[in-house]
């Protein structure tokens, strides 16, 4: 008889690219001693760590705590164990995304955005992808943004249609390819 | 001439356009040809990597495979860009799988990377390539008396390049002093901007450009020189008014990429910068430079007096 064991939280984490060596954190705390926006996480980053080694993914994936990772990679310059907490908070985002959980925070629509974004045009075209951001939270929110918009737009920085580039075939034709598992 | 394959980046299109102009204007003066990809696609950034790392490794890597084509190392002037793209190259050596499925992925489109690309930033490129003494050479209006904090950010630097230092880097500050700008001290130079959540966490995004302003006035600086990148250029530029609006402060602080200031002392004039894009005018600031007498060859010293 075989039984087939679920991969632990901890696995999942390990086998993403980047986060294999979270097992030889030293739980120093280097990282949430450096983090820029820590005042904000509920759980900071050497936290989140701890957290995922003992197995607490629905805690780890409903809170906001990994979406306020601004990608300054402090933490993974100074962290000792080269461990990289950065990635690892990405990579947490994308299984929360995957398994569709639901954290108090908006950066996940926003996320998911800037990637439609990407299959659409190949290249971010800002303009629409912040439209449809506020759209899907808090369209108000977009009304005290407007002054700084406008800004940019008078000065040539903000093109209002998108230019969607030959490219973007490739790009889908290769996430098809990911998805199914390669050729073979 | 040195020639490099470049790779602007999506926001160099839209919020970036006066860092790209700028950019343009000073490669045939600094003696590079910048070779723009063809038909090239987003890098992925760090918000892909948020939704799925190997496809975001995937988009990146097509940039890549475009790139070494060429021959030629790959320059970017957006650090976000130069991160990613860093970054694909190290993990497609050390991680066999997912060497394995980005080629299969490359594969199905008739490309191939091989990962002998050199990624570069472009600040680095103009360090050490053209280099501050042969930059000094070309200073046509030098940007004598000009207090200018110098903001490299945090993925210019970050997470380990081999080139400046991580947490306390001068280039930028050797650059402007090449210039003739005076840099005034600016312990946050390598801080975050917070731009990559600008959108989603505003008020948190605020409050780091709010203490880098703050940090650059109280040194006494009269405008910032920041990277080539539009994240970095964008928040502190575009976003200065909100933070006022946020902090009840007033602030007035041009924000000159670097490129832009670079033009201005080759003799550049205004447009040619591409400083009409800039959101907080530096005309009133600058207008003693642009307003100067071209020096033929020794500059004149006065030129900063007015
Ligand atoms: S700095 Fe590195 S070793 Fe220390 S707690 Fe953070 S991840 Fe663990
Ligand atoms: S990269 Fe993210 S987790 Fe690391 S210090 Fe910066 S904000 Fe904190």
């Amino acid at each position: 008889m075989e039984t087939k064991l679920k991969p632990s939280f901890l696995d999942e984490v390990a086998s993403i690219p980047a986060c294999g060596k979270i097992n030889e954190c030293v739980q120093c705390g280097v990282c949430s001693g450096s983090c820029t926006t820590a005042a904000h996480w509920e759980h900071p980053p050497r936290k989140i760590i701890a957290m995922v080694r003992a197995g607490m993914k629905d805690e780890v994936l409903n809170s906001s705590s990994i979406w306020y990772c601004v990608s300054c990679y402090l933490c993974t310059a100074r962290c000792p164990r080269d461990i990289k907490p950065a990635n690892i908070m990405h990579a947490l985002e994308a299984i929360a995304l995957k398994e569709n959980y639901r954290p108090p925070t908006k950066t996940t629509t926003m996320y998911r955005s800037f990637a439609r974004s990407i299959e659409q045009n190949g290249r971010i075209y800002e303009f629409g992808f912040m439209l449809e951001y506020f759209l899907k939270t808090n369209p108000f929110a977009a009304l005290k943004m407007l002054p700084m918009a406008f800004s940019l737009l008078t000065h040539k920085r903000m093109p209002l249609l998108p230019k969607a580039v030959k490219g973007r075939h490739q790009l889908n034709q290769m996430f098809h390819n990911i998805t199914t598992g390669g050729s073979r | 001439m040195r020639y490099y394959a470049y790779y602007p980046g999506c926001s160099m299109e839209a919020t970036g356009a006066p860092v790209e102009k700028a950019i343009k204007a000073i490669a045939k003066p600094l003696d590079i040809e910048l070779m723009e990809l063809e038909d090239w696609t987003c890098c992925g950034s760090s918000p892909f990597s948020g939704v799925d790392k190997v496809k975001a490794m995937a988009i990146t890597a097509r940039v890549l495979a475009q790139a070494e084509k060429t021959g030629l190392d790959l320059v970017t002037p957006c650090s976000s860009c130069y991160t990613i793209l860093h970054e694909a190259n190290e993990l497609m050596k050390d991680d066999h799988k997912l060497a394995w499925q980005v080629h299969e992925a490359l594969t199905s489109v008739g490309l191939n990377y091989n990962g002998t690309v050199k990624v570069r930033h472009i600040v680095e490129v103009i360090y050490n390539d053209v280099g501050v003494e042969a930059l000094a050479a070309k200073v046509k209006r030098p940007m004598t008396g000009l207090k200018v904090a110098c903001y490299h950010g945090c993925q210019q630097v970050r997470p380990e390049y081999g080139y400046d230092d991580r947490e306390y880097p001068d280039w930028l500050a050797r650059i402007a002093a090449a210039l003739g700008a005076e840099p005034v001290n600016f312990p946050l130079k390598a801080k975050c901007c917070g731009s990559s959540l600008v959108i989603s966490e505003t008020d948190m995004a605020l409050e780091l450009i709010h203490k880098l302003l703050e940090n650059a006035a109280d040194n006494g600086a009269q405008a910032i020189v920041s990277t080539t990148c539009p994240l970095c250029h964008t928040a502190l530029d575009a976003y200065q008014s909100a933070v006022n609006g946020k902090y009840k402060s007033h602030f007035n602080l041009p924000v000159l990429a670097v490129p832009q200031i670079i033009a201005v002392a080759l003799g550049l004039d205004f447009k040619q910068a591409a400083l009409d894009g800039n959101v907080i005018s530096p005309r009133k600031l600058l207008s003693p430079y642009l307003n100067s007498k071209i020096a033929a060859q020794a500059p004149a010293q006065k030129a900063a007096a007015g």
